[in-house]
Parts: C-alpha cells; structure tokens; sequence
C-alpha cells in the first residue's frame, strides 16, 4: 500500500479523504491489530459523511491504507452493483483518485459487508470488513468491563451458549451470519456478518483481512496464513450452508446464492450472490437454467451508468 | 426397676461397662441483656454418669430446671461451667468445649434428641421426614425406606398420613412422628423430653415399649417424664433436679 | 494489606477468612472477621439489613477486595491459597470451578436472555464441555432435580415463575460440582409456600452432595432449617456464633437476643 500526503482531490479534501493524522493513528491500531490477531484494538473513531452503521469503520481502514495505485473494488451483500457499493465505490474514486474494478482478481483493496469473494484470494490483496459489532459476546455479556476480561483470561465458554441455543432450537447449529471463529488458537472474533458459508476462507488465507467498526471503535485483523477456526461441539461439527440448486444465471454448482423472488406466485431463482464471480462464469460460457433471464443484464447495466457518469 | 434418688456413680454396680454420659460440675445461669442485664441462675454442681443400658429420669418440680440441663447435656444450652462428656466412637468428646462439626457428628451418630416440639421443614411428607435421619448416615434409601415405615407402623400413626406433612396433625400424632425420627436410629445415648406428654395411654405404652427395647439393646438415656406411669415403666432411677437449684 | 501466600494451613479448612476488614468511606461493613468452615458444612449469617452480611460474602467470593485480611480456600486446582494473592485470572478460574453463587434476585444471576436449559448448562460451558450431548443429557438431569418441567427446558427465563427462576438458579450453580455455595438471601424474594420446597431442595442438594454452603439471610426460620452454624452480625462485627440451635435457642450477646426474641410466632 503506497500513501500520498497532502495531495489534495478536487481542492476540498485531503488524499482519501481523511486527514494524515487520522490516517496515521489508523495505521498504528491497524499494525496492532496485524501484530495481535483478532484482538479488537480500539481507535479514535471519526465522523464519516455517512451515519455510523452505514460502513465507516471500513471505509476509515480503507481511507487509511489507501494509495494512488490501488485498485479498489467494493462489495455490498457479494454485489458490486449495489446502491452502497456503488456509492462507496464512487467516493473512493473520487477523494483517492483509484482505479476500481468489480473483478475480484484485479484488486487490491476489497470493501466489504456480507461476503468474501469467491474467487480464491491472493498474496498482496486486503480485505477491508465493515463491521456492525465487533464483540461477539456482547449479545450474550452486556458489560463491555467483562467481556474485555473474557478476552484477556481466554474465558470463551460463553460463546458456546449461542450454540447451544441454536442446536436446541434449530437441531443443528444455524446461525448463518457473523459466526464466530477463534484466530490463532488465542482470540475469539467475530467476523462480520459474512456467512459462515465463508468463514473457512479466512483459515490460512493469503490475503491480510482488515476489520473497522465506527460506531465501536475498534479494529481486528486477520493477518496472511492465520490458523481461523470455526466454533462447534464434538457432536455437532462445524459445517457450512449448501443449496440443493444450481446458480440460475451461471450454473454454478457451490457458491453461496441469493434466493431472489420474480412474482407474486412465489416464483423464485437461486442466483451467485457474488455478482463478480457469476458473471466472470457467464464471460466464460457457462449456462444456468434460467439463463437469459432479464435479470441477467442488471450487472452490466449497473457498470455502464457507472461509467456514464 | 428401681426408682430410688440416689447421688451420682451410686448405681454403678448395676450398669455395665464405662459410663456413655460423664456430667462434671455443669452449672447454667441465664444472663438477659434486654431485661437490664438480669441474672436469671438454674442449677450448679451437677454431677451424673450414666451407663449403657440405664435410663436416668430427671425429676424435680416444674421449673426447676430439667428441661433446661437435658438441654445443656445435648449441647442446645451453652453451660455458665462444667463439662459433659459422651461416648463418641471409641473416646469421650465433650461437648461444651468440642468445635461444632464434632458437636454436630456426635448428635448424627452418637446422641439423638427427642423434643417436646416437632420442628421440622414445612411441607415434607412424614415418612421422608422420618427416613432423613438415616440417609444422613449414609443408609440405602430403599432399607431406610422400610426402617422407617416399620417404625411409624410401631408408632400406629395411620398409613394414610405417611405421604403428609405433619403440620396438620394432631399433637399426638406430630409428637409420635417426633419420637420416630430419632428412635428410627439406634443412637447410643438418647436424650428423650417429655416424649409421651400427649400421648394417650394405648400409645404411651407402645413408646415405653420401644424405649425399653432400645436400653436392653444399650442404650443409655436420660429422660424427662411427668406422668408417673411413664416413668415408672422405663426409668431405672431418679436423678433429683431440686438439690442443684440455685438461689435467684 | 497482606496478601502473602499461606502455606501450611489446616487441611480440614475448605475456606479461612482471617482478619477480614472492608470500609466504605466511613462506613465500617466488616470489622476483623475470622472464622473457618469445612467441607459439607452449612453457615449461616445473619444479621439486619447493612449488618454487613452481604458485603462479607462478596468479599469471601472475591467479587470486592478488602482493605485487609485473608480469604484462604482449598482449591482442588491451587491448593491452599490466599485467594487474593492469587492473579484475577486464576480467581475467576476457582469461581468458575469450585463455587457457585446464588443471588437473591435470580435475575442478577441468570442471563435472561438464553434459554433456561442453556443457563443451567453454562457453567459446563465455562469449563470447558464441548459435547452437546452431553450437556444436555446433564442439564435434563438437573431439570428434574430442582423440580422444573423438562419440557420448558429451552423456555427463556422470563416466562418462568420466581420461585421457579431460582430453582434454575440454584441448578445453574451446582451443575458442576462446586465444592462451595455463596447465597444471598436465596429465599428472600420469594412465596412463603414456595419457600418451603426451595429449602427442603437445597438442604437435600447440599447433603447428596457433601458441599459447604455460606447463606447470607436476616430470616431466622430459614437459618434455623439450613445452617449448621451461624454467625451474627451488627454493624460489621460478628457478634456472636456458634452452632445454630446455640445461637438461636440460648443466645448469649445482647444483640442475638433481640433478634432471636423478635421473631414473629405464628
């Protein structure tokens, strides 16, 4: 990650928007948060030109590690043609002056909510994570004095009870999103809420992810090649969602789909819910069921008003 | 049976083995603090050794002070001076001066209590208030079960009360349940107060019944008895109250 | 402050308080408290509201540091230890383990928005059980101990009754196999019918189970029914103790014999 300073954009803001003091003190915790992985390091949240709870860890962490030659891609809920994805996206081209894509393999930045792309990652590319709540045992410990000592003395038996109350209810494990994993053997984390049909790919993954809540104040990481576990019982082992469909569009057999609903007689597609990576499948003449359906032009489309503007 | 009053050791002769109770010099003087410090003296200098196989029948005018030196031996009262020893496993423990959890193994073990009063938690069924004692020693459940059962049939307490609680019986009833919880135990020493106070004559005689089979089986007790009959049947002496009575 | 390591105590002691002090500001809660209990044994303390009772049981738990004196408990992992000379963590890891704490309110001591099946099976969690089954098989078991309905195993707690959020309390805190009991008035915000059944359920548990329990009540009856042993307080000060039919049936200090001849007959 390259940086500028004092570059100014369109003569209103500095370089990403952010100040460099800001950028800084970022950096620190982020380099922190690199050296301790998956421990929550906190950070002198700013105010965004969006409501906390709209995405400003991420695009502060961004901001921060932002330069001039990155490419910057940004997906909301695995699309990139998303009202917020295109919005962050239009902002980072804006006050950083980057090239974005939408192709997973041409970044090197990726901003995200929901999803991990599913394109496999690389060496040399970050993940920047918006996260709602980054304590994944505040649902259960409401004092912030004692879950912070959880943390300190390695006391995760109370995460379990999440578990238990699924397998109670739902006779399995189900909690889909923000499923929380323990990094290094040492610090239980809370991913954000990607599904935990993605959470194997942060176990020894290339790529350095980078985690920023604004609202909470915090910033984790999960450095290159980190060991990242999932959390299950002995009789109840971890495992990930799967669909009996085929993409409609592509035909993809094992990614993570999007149940999409066409009519009011509860027609209904299972479509890629990483728009990238389906329409990558469709460039390379894969064909699902429902191929050529309307809905098949949206992503296109997206990226040419896009660009129109 | 005798009934003679005699002096302490008097009767040795015809007990056997070493004394089980060894009462020295136990005094008990009542000091109220809220009635402006009052002195309220019992009795002093008592003296009494009681054998296996004896029943010791405290006597004396009400008031007089019985009822609290049975309180004392038991270790309910905390004596003003003086000791009292019992025989607890194979040595004497006193208990004026023993720490609590020994106070409290030697009346699991070796020394059972029968009050006046039924004190018990509210809303357990008899038989398993009955049954307590013995799973508190470590009983089979299935063997205290039958133990207690046949005790509460020698009691002729009603099979159909067993499974209440005794609050809603009737004195007779609730003082028999009393008496069964402790002589469901063969307890070495037993202190016994006023056990058959209302009883009526068919069920004071079963209790004399029990209480003599328990002290040909060794048992050594003292006892507190108004009705004469009563202690005419178990008593194998007196031991006069009054001589102790100490001038308030 | 001392806070050395003991070393040599007596094995028969489970837990040694010694030298207890606690102020608050001006405010004495406990002056100099010494005492010992063993293994399978029950004390109660009792005394008026603000005696102190509740912040020497805290204090014993390790939930308040005092100004001065010595908590010493026989752990099984730590022998026999000063808890506060003891790190935070290896404190938590006894409370954890080896105790349990029964709060008055049960809503301060269950998570209310869990399950009551999954609040009774935490402690298992917390140390470390990572079988379901298991856990589950054990939670039943407990169910049916403390008298709940199995069926409202995965209920959440609110929709229980009081008396039936404490019995989950009280499973919650014996599940593991403690060796001691801390409760605070654990019968104090409840029926007086549904009293009865929690103390009988509690003098049974703890006998089936040989563990030592420390009650904090200001209700003489429930001492009366429960305690082996009691200490009274006033004013931070014990008093008086002593075995609990001494205490109550010939009280000796002034103070012991107000409380005692206060209590309402019925």
């Amino acid at each position: 990650m390259t940086t500028q300073t004092n570059r100014m954009q369109h003569g209103a803001y500095n370089h990403a928007y952010l100040d460099e003091q800001t950028k800084r003190m970022i950096r620190r915790a982020i380099l922190k948060a690199v050296a301790i992985p998956g421990y929550q390091v906190p950070f002198g949240s700013r105010e965004m030109p969006v409501p906390y709870g709209w995405g400003t860890g991420g695009i502060q962490v961004t901001a921060s590690i932002i330069g001039q030659d990155d490419v910057y891609k940004c997906i909301d809920q695995g699309a990139d043609d998303t009202t917020n994805a295109v919005s962050i996206r239009r902002f980072f081209a804006r006050v950083a002056d980057v090239a974005t894509t939408e192709r997973t393999a041409e970044a090197t930045i990726i901003q995200t909510r929901h999803r991990i792309p599913e394109a496999p990652l690389k060496e040399g590319q970050i993940m920047v994570y918006q996260v709602p709540q980054p304590e994944p045992l505040r649902g259960l410990e409401p004092r912030e004095t004692e879950t912070r000592a959880m943390h300190a003395y390695e006391e995760y038996g109370l995460q379990y009870l999440s578990l238990y109350e699924s397998v109670a209810a739902f006779g399995r494990i189900a909690g889909g999103a923000g499923y929380p994993v323990l990094v290094d053997e040492r610090y239980l984390m809370s991913p954000s809420p990607i599904p935990k049909f993605d959470n194997p790919k942060l176990h020894q993954s290339e790529a350095l992810h980078l985690f920023g809540a604004g609202r909470e104040k915090r910033i984790y990481a999960v450095p290159p090649h980190t060991d990242v576990r999932s959390l299950d019982f002995e009789d109840y082992p971890f495992d990930v969602q799967s669909w009996d469909e085929v993409c409609a569009l592509c035909g993809c057999p094992d990614s993570y789909k999007d149940e999409v609903i066409l009519d009011d007689e509860g027609t209904r597609m299972f479509v890629c819910s990483d728009s990238s990576h389906c329409s990558d499948r469709r460039d390379a003449g894969h064909a699902g069921p429902m191929a050529g359906h309307e809905l098949d032009q949206g992503s296109a489309d997206a990226a040419n008003l896009e660009d129109a503007e | 049976m005798s009934t003679q009053n005699q002096p302490v050791g008097f009767n040795e002769a015809m007990s056997n083995g070493d004394p089980v109770i060894v009462v020295e010099q136990l005094a008990k003087t009542f000091l109220l603090h809220n009635l402006n410090g009052s002195v309220v003296p019992v009795f002093t200098g008592v003296n009494l050794a009681v054998h296996p196989g004896e029943c010791v029948v405290l006597s004396g005018a009400s008031g007089v002070g019985k009822s609290t030196m049975l309180r004392a031996i038991y270790g309910n009262y905390i004596p003003s001076s003086g000791s009292v020893q019992v025989r607890h496993d194979d040595g004497l423990v006193d208990i004026t001066h023993a720490p609590p959890h020994l106070v409290l193994d030697v009346r699991r073990r070796s020394m059972g209590y029968v009050s006046q009063f039924l004190r018990v938690i509210p809303r357990i069924p008899t038989l398993d208030l009955v049954m307590e004692p013995l799973l508190e020693n470590g009983v089979d459940p299935a063997e205290a079960r039958e133990r207690a059962e046949a005790m509460l049939a020698d009691l002729n307490l009603p099979r159909t009360l067993w499974s209440l609680p005794p609050a809603t019986f009737s004195g007779g009833e609730q003082q028999r349940v009393n008496i069964a919880r402790v002589m469901v135990r063969d307890y070495p020493v037993l202190l016994l107060d006023e056990p058959t106070a209302s009883l009526d004559a068919a069920n004071r005689q079963t209790v004399i019944k029990l209480m003599n089979r328990a002290r040909a089986a060794g048992t050594a007790m003292i006892g507190i008895f108004h009705d004469e009959a009563v202690r005419d049947g178990v008593a194998t002496r007196l031991f006069d109250v009054t001589q102790f009575k100490m001038a308030a | 402050m001392e806070r050395a390591d003991v070393q040599h105590q007596d094995d028969a002691a489970l837990l040694a308080v010694r030298g207890l002090n606690k102020r608050f500001g001006n405010v004495v809660a406990c002056h100099d408290i010494n005492f010992e209990l063993r293994r399978g044994e029950i004390l109660g303390i009792v005394g008026e509201s603000g005696s102190g009772k509740t912040t020497l049981l805290r204090c014993m738990a390790g939930q308040i540091d005092p100004d001065a004196g010595q908590v010493v408990f026989n752990s099984r992992r730590h022998g026999v230890k000063d808890i506060f000379a003891l790190s935070e963590q290896d404190r938590r890891r006894i409370s954890r383990e080896e105790w349990g704490y029964v709060h008055q309110n049960p809503r301060d001591g269950l998570r209310m928005r869990v399950s009551g099946g999954a609040n009774v099976a935490e402690p298992l969690m917390m140390n470390g059980q990572r079988h379901y089954g298991q856990m589950r098989e054990l939670t039943l078991e407990w169910f049916e101990k403390v008298e709940l309905d199995i069926a409202r195993i995965d209920n959440k707690p609110r929709t229980f009754s009081g008396g039936m959020q404490q019995r989950l309390q009280i499973a919650r805190n014996l599940i593991h196999s403690p060796s001691l009991v801390f409760m605070d008035e654990p019968t104090g915000g409840l029926d007086v019918s549904v009293q009865a059944r929690l103390l009988d359920l509690m003098r049974l548990l703890v006998r089936d189970m040989g563990l030592a329990a420390i009650i904090v009540t200001h209700d003489i009856a429930v001492a009366r029914l429960l305690a082996d042993r009691l200490m009274v307080m006033k004013s931070g000060e014990v008093v008086e103790h002593g075995l609990t039919d001494q205490v109550l049936d010939d009280p000796q200090h002034g103070y012991t014999q107000l409380l005692v001849s206060s209590v309402l007959q019925i």
